[in-house]
């Protein structure tokens, strides 16, 4: 029994034993349901063992989605305690666990796959491919970031929670003041996704440098592809930092090395700087993408080509090198001298400039542009202001001088969850809304949609703007209660009231899924935005080959051209096509390294050699294997082509 | 016979070799701190210098400007990020 006594979670909760019963019924209905209806087969050759980007797309799109409901659940408990004072919902350790998962979960496991996700099913479409250039990598990618994820979420029924923030600081990360396994967790469950990310960087900058339609030269490329080759850069020069922080985070705690440590020569700040030198770049990571799918849609729905198009790029670029030399204002109160943060002061100001043209070249592509209001282009038209306050406030921050009085308050708070979801969450869900139609061959219900969009902005103005006041007024980040006499009282309530009614509008969404499924009706053709770029010259939904004719293209709006410049995008004739197999590899792969994490967490060594010497033995088996992919033959893709609706137009 | 000797990568394994060693020196003999990284950071580049022309053939290929830049955005990131992180935690603290 000793042996599980180390299982046992720390500080035990009834809400913990709920969740417990809750995922074991949840797994045990899964299970059984697929038995019963026979889709394990179904799942296992369709999804589970795919190389197909689109479907990989949708498994990051479906993991993301579920991670936001359980980082949306964390963030209302969160509201709900500090909703009035002293408040004995949750208790000081629980309230700890409960916003380092939120932010992890938010960063890690719902806005990274949202984009990738995103990423996955667009970019080899805007580009005129048939895939990307490594399928079995990406599927390898996805299948690690769903081990990590998984193993994240694990943990606060098995072992005990993360408790250090999801910027994990040491000393307080270390055994010393967090003796449970919670930050083993952390290491690996961070480990494991993160090099699942690196390896979709290097995937998609391969795939968008050379894997582009006959005519299509990087200054003639969509918009979003844009911004996803250059998050992708980024991506395969922060992550690696990432990769050895943790790995000498996990040392320090493991293998009682000193790296981070306050004495033996170690320094508990170098966490902190490696932390940030990742975790800044880690930012723009997410809003570039964000910035590509608001570039598509504000085109698309003022009918009118994007200004500015160099100038954009342009500024894409300058923002990415600049994000990786802007670290330090993340911890200016640290003590490093006047010199340094006036450095890091002026390159975060810069920052803003870029920015700024963007915003600029969004309102004039609006500017005399016939504008429809769907459901993507309000979440952009309400991200423009809301993101310039956020902005604004970034400013604000960047001044290492007052940030003394900002630091670590909700005015911090405040600030990031400004940029973040008005730039990213809306972005992610104008996206999903947007592409809808191309993964699945109808139009999400526009009237619900544009309920939960109200909700959404409503619900998001009254959550996060009275944390700026808080926060002036002094009211601290990550503590879980605060006494009456300090005055936060209806402001914290109004943010309580703002969070359900985000609550509401996420279940609005996700109930306008089911919903469409439903009703909605599945005549909406191939173009039903009327809108500009490759993707959306072929089927709705798109055929695994994706264009039966490879397209030739000569702007960056090939598919307007084609329609209102008779541009011919189809010139050769249907032949056969060459695709990727589907493989077991990647998903067994990314088991037997949960296994690994899993053991290594708990300190299990022969888990952790077994693991160790199978995942070797898997890479090897895939050296050695002779898979030289299959053709579809031009008669198949003609008769699918004839579903469709006759060949190519 | 001569032409098919690939005498560049013969020379610039022992020169490979050889910085290693000097890097390897530093350990071994007892001098100062600001000397010893000084040996190491310099070593280091040119031997990331020398693996990269020498062995993985940057600048063989059509896609010489490419590889390149990259290499030089790589330097570049590297370098802002020791001198910057050196800065905030050695220098100015």
């Amino acid at each position: 029994m000793e042996f599980f006594e180390r299982f046992a979670i720390p500080h035990p909760d009834p809400m913990i034993y709920a969740s417990m019963v809750a995922i074991v019924l949840v797994s045990i209905a899964i299970v059984a349901g697929l038995t019963y209806f026979k889709k394990w087969g179904y799942l296992w050759n369709e999804w589970l063992t795919t190389t197909d980007h689109k479907r990989i797309g949708i498994m990051y799109l479906i993991s993301a989605l579920v991670m936001l409901f359980r980082g949306g659940a964390d963030a209302v408990m969160m509201r709900l305690q500090l909703s009035s004072p002293e408040m004995e919902f949750l208790n000081a350790q629980h309230y700890n666990e409960v916003f380092t998962t939120h932010g992890v979960v938010m960063i890690f496991f719902m806005a990274m796959p949202f984009v990738i996700g995103l990423m996955n099913y667009v970019v080899p479409l805007q580009i005129g491919a048939r895939d990307v250039a490594f399928p079995r990598l990406n599927a390898l990618s996805f299948w690690l970031f769903f081990a990590g994820a998984m193993l994240f979420n694990i943990s606060f029924v098995i072992g005990g929670s993360p408790d250090a923030g999801w910027t994990n600081y040491f000393p307080l990360a270390s055994n010393e003041f967090s003796q449970s396994v919670g930050v083993n967790y952390y290491m690996w469950a961070l480990q494991i996704s993160g090099i699942g990310t690196l390896m979709t960087g290097i995937n998609f900058v391969v795939t968008i440098f050379k894997m582009r339609a006959p005519g299509m030269k990087l200054m003639k490329m969509p918009m979003f592809t844009w911004s996803a080759l250059i998050t992708n850069v980024i991506i395969v020069f922060a992550f690696p930092v990432l990769t050895v922080a943790l790995l000498m985070g996990t040392f320090d705690r493991q293998f009682g090395t000193s790296f981070f440590a306050t004495g033996n020569g170690g320094m508990d700040m170098y966490w902190a700087n490696l932390f940030w030198v990742w975790g800044h770049p880690e930012v723009y990571i997410l809003i570039l993408p964000a910035f590509g799918i608001y570039s598509e849609i504000i085109s698309t729905f003022s009918q009118r080509n994007l200004y500015g198009y160099k100038s954009m790029v342009a500024s894409m670029v300058l923002i990415s090198l600049l994000s990786f030399f802007v670290w330090v204002h993340h911890f200016f109160t640290m003590g490093q001298g006047a010199l340094t943060n006036s450095i890091f002061s002026i390159t975060t100001m810069a920052i803003a400039i870029p920015t700024g043209i963007k915003i600029f070249n969004w309102l004039l592509t609006m500017w005399k542009g016939k504008i429809r209001f769907t459901v993507p282009m309000l979440y952009s038209v309400a991200f423009i202001p809301l993101f310039t306050v956020g902005g604004v406030t970034g400013v604000m921050l960047a001044m290492a001088s007052a940030d003394y009085q900002y630091h670590n308050t909700m005015f911090l708070v405040a600030h990031f969850h400004n940029t973040i979801i008005p730039g990213v969450v809306y972005a992610m869900l104008a996206g999903l809304t947007y592409w809808w139609p191309k993964m699945f061959g109808f139009i999400l219900n526009e009237r619900i949609g544009k309920w939960a969009f109200w909700f959404n902005v409503v619900g998001f103005v009254l959550a996060f703007f009275p944390m700026y006041i808080t926060g002036l007024d002094g009211q601290a980040r990550r503590m879980y209660t605060y006494s009456e006499s300090t005055g936060f009282t209806p402001l914290n309530m109004l943010s309580f009231v703002g969070a359900g009614l985000m609550a509401i509008a996420f279940i609005l969404i996700a109930y306008n899924i089911f919903y469409s499924i439903k009703n909605s009706p599945r005549n909406v053709g191939d173009d039903p935005w009327n809108a500009r770029s490759l993707e959306w010259a072929t089927h709705n939904p798109v055929p695994e080959y994706n264009f039966a004719i490879e397209p030739e293209v000569n702007s960056s709006e090939a598919f307007w051209d084609h329609k209102k410049k008779k541009h011919t995008l189809f010139k050769g004739k249907i032949d056969k096509i060459h695709m990727p197999n589907n493989s077991g590899i990647p998903i067994i792969m990314a088991g037997i390294l949960f296994v690994f994490g899993f053991s290594f967490v708990f300190s299990i060594w022969p888990a952790v050699i077994i693991a160790a010497i199978a995942f070797f033995a898997c890479m090897m088996y895939s050296s050695f294997e002779n898979d030289q992919g299959r053709y579809i033959s031009a008669d198949e893709v003609k008769e699918t082509e004839e579903k469709f609706g006759g060949a190519s137009k | 016979m001569k032409e098919l000797f690939p005498i560049k990568q013969v020379n610039g394994f022992i020169f490979s070799l050889l910085l290693t060693v000097v890097a390897l020196s530093v350990y071994f003999m007892d001098m100062s701190f600001t000397a010893g990284m000084t040996i190491l950071l310099v070593t280091a580049f040119v031997q990331a210098i020398v693996q990269f022309v020498l062995f993985m053939h940057a600048g063989e290929s059509d896609d010489k400007r490419t590889i390149y830049t990259t290499l030089y955005y790589s330097a570049l990131i590297a370098l802002v990020t020791i001198f910057g992180s050196l800065l905030a935690m050695v220098w100015d603290m």
